[in-house]
């Protein structure tokens, strides 16, 4: 009894950092088509953005680390889009092989950068201890997952700018004869998408050791999240980050490690079966 | 909006042509230069390294038919070719054992053989598995998947949570699998001692006739009607279904295919390599494979071979001697070919071809 409580953090918090991922994953992939492997060097990106700033403040710099995350991710983001993804809009396979190479790239700066081995960040002081079976820092972190996707959705509906994002995920053409411009639209996307990357690496520093594929870990579930829950849906990568999260932690607790991914294979894969295009459906009159 | 179709080459109507037979001879030339030229003249380590190059080529036949042909981004056949290496790599575990256990075994403190072992004993059975096994499993994944409708970036995003699941599930069962180190210490193969270089040698043989044989049925496919019902599901799936067809069933047959040709080159990279491992097959293998179809040609089958033997050298040849760099180049690689060349050197090649 007490190791299904103990085990409800860990799924818990896991599932906030997936979130985190898929939320970028999601409007990236359900607006412009693309899908961008390179999105989990963008998490390591903002993982050692944590890891200097430690060096040059102190432990407890994790508050100055997310803002400074968020902008180091986003504004790589926003160079990968304005150089190389925009050219293949409507050409979602081409655009995954091409960011896996940018990933490989990353991958490999980060290693000449910062070396091979994993580096640790040390937890700020005052968020060690723990509140019942929640420590605080998987604490922190679910807070932190629970602020942004408060922020997106405000953002979302509540601006001009992020009615105009949903109208372009809607009817892209319909939009740009609207006055929308579109290409502006993509591009904030991206960065705010691959910021959120950053913070997550950040959330990853506290519960974990950094290392050059730490996105390598994630994107896959990440992923996973976005095909649960449907393309460009909140509310679908909040229920599908959260759920696979605590399924992969509780699988891990009633089988072991390398049962469990099987398992939350197997369940996605009979989800598909029964809601193939996730969750929520954008409904579109457009045949693919 | 999500209208996304990709922007294939426009495949011509067939119109009766006089019988081109630059293919078959260019495919005869080939065939000397890899059954008599290559055995003469390079030494046997070097020959193993190519054994081990057209092994990966098959895997790429199949990925050029699936993706090539069909559309269907797979990134996980490392798990069918991990599948069929498995199979072998059992039988010729067991073959040395005799009537103990695998070492590995052994040393994770197993002490019965595992039921699931027993039957690879027997030849027969093993080499059957080596096709049933990653064709039962692309089967079953392919019906549940395309008869839902599930394609393009799922598909690939799916495949690809496939091989990242088998390998963690490989690691795990350590004493079922060998764990992280995988199945290696062959001895014997078929009663032939494996390391010798008279057993190489006639292994590179068979790679070679197996590839070609492979290549000619994948050639033969293509061409048929059922080929051409694949080039339309890829183009336009939608319009070939209100004409009256499946296109699940011709999805999951050409995935299937190519699962099946994967494990076979996993079987027999087993003998030619001597080792077996969760790293031959995860993510990254079964990515650079595909890179590999795409630099070499993905909508020719030529090219998805071409691709592989020559990424296959680019990745021996840099490693060894420029190994930081390798990873730079092999990213830039990518970048570049399909950022710019996204029909890879076969497409190059045949660029002449149309002006003339």
């Amino acid at each position: 009894m007490e190791g299904i409580l103990n085990q409800l953090p860990i799924g818990l918090s896991i599932g906030a950092v997936l979130l985190l991922i898929a939320l970028g994953l999601t409007f990236t992939f359900g607006q412009m088509g693309v899908i961008n492997m390179a999105h989990g060097e963008f998490i390591m990106a903002g993982a050692y953005t944590a890891y200097l700033l430690q060096d040059f403040a102190d432990r407890n710099a994790v508050l100055v680390a997310l803002p400074v995350a968020f902008l180091v991710a986003g504004l790589m983001g926003l160079i990968l889009e304005r150089t190389a993804i925009r050219h293949f809009y409507g050409r979602p396979l081409d655009t995954l092989l091409l960011t896996w190479g940018v990933s490989l790239v990353l991958q490999q700066v980060a290693r000449d950068l910062f070396g091979a081995p994993n580096v640790q960040v040390l937890s700020p002081t005052w968020l060690q201890g723990s509140l019942g079976p929640m420590p605080y820092n998987r604490l922190f972190i679910l807070l932190l997952a629970v602020g942004s996707v408060v922020a997106i959705w405000v953002y979302m509906n509540r601006s001009a700018q992020g009615r105009r994002m949903q109208a372009v995920m809607q009817n892209r053409q319909l939009a740009a004869t609207s006055g929308i411009n579109t290409g502006r639209v993509d591009q904030r996307t991206f960065f705010i998408g691959s910021g959120l990357a950053g913070i997550a690496g950040v959330a990853l520093t506290l519960i974990g050791p950094v290392g050059p594929t730490l996105g390598t870990y994630y994107i896959v579930d990440a992923f996973l999240v976005v095909v649960a829950g449907g393309l460009g849906q909140l509310r679908g990568a909040v229920i599908a980050a959260l759920a696979l999260g605590l399924l992969n932690s509780y699988a891990e607790f009633w089988t072991n490690a390398s049962l469990a991914k099987v398992i939350v294979f197997a369940v996605i894969i009979a989800f598909l079966q029964f809601r193939p295009q996730g969750l929520f459906v954008l409904r579109s009159r457009a045949l693919t | 909006m999500t209208a996304t179709l990709e922007k294939p080459p426009v495949t011509e109507a067939p119109v009766k042509e006089p019988r081109d037979w630059r293919g078959p001879a260019l495919f005869a030339l080939v065939a000397v230069i890899g059954l008599v030229v290559m055995p003469l003249v390079l030494e046997p380590f070097r020959l193993g390294l190519l054994a081990k190059y057209l092994t990966y080529a098959i895997v790429a036949l199949g990925i050029g038919l699936a993706w090539g042909q069909g559309g269907m981004l797979t990134l996980g056949q490392g798990v069918f070719f991990g599948l069929g290496g498995y199979a072998m790599g059992m039988h010729l575990k067991l073959n040395d054992a005799g009537d103990g256990l695998p070492d590995f075994m052994v040393w994770s403190g197993v002490e019965t053989l595992p039921a699931l072992w027993e039957p690879f004993r027997n030849p027969v059975f093993a080499i059957a598995m080596v096709v049933v096994v990653p064709g039962a499993v692309a089967w079953l994944l392919g019906t549940l998947v395309f008869r839902q409708r599930v394609r393009g970036a799922y598909f690939a995003i799916l495949t690809q949570a496939l091989a990242a699941a088998m390998v963690i599930l490989l690691v795990g069962q350590q004493g079922l699998t060998g764990g992280t180190n995988g199945l290696t210490n062959f001895f014997e193969f078929f009663g032939q001692d494996v390391a010798a270089d008279s057993t190489q040698r006639g292994l590179y043989f068979t790679v070679a006739i197996v590839l070609g044989i492979l290549f000619i049925a994948a050639w033969q496919l293509q061409r048929s009607r059922f080929g051409r019902l694949l080039l339309a599901v890829r183009d336009g799936e939608d319009r070939v279904r209100f004409l009256g067809y499946n296109p699940a069933t011709v999805k999951t047959i050409t995935f299937t295919l190519s699962a099946v040709m994967a494990g076979i080159a996993g079987a027999l990279f087993v003998p030619v390599v001597g080792i077996i491992s969760p790293a031959l097959l995860g993510v990254v293998p079964s990515l650079e494979l595909v890179v590999a179809v795409a630099v070499g040609g993905r909508f020719a089958l030529a090219g998805a071979v071409l691709g592989a033997v020559l990424m296959g050298y680019a990745k021996t040849y840099f490693s060894e001697e420029l190994p930081d760099a390798w990873l730079y180049l092999q990213g830039a690689l990518f970048i570049l070919v399909i950022g710019l060349a996204p029909k890879g050197i076969i497409g190059f090649l045949r660029r002449k071809d149309v002006a003339a």
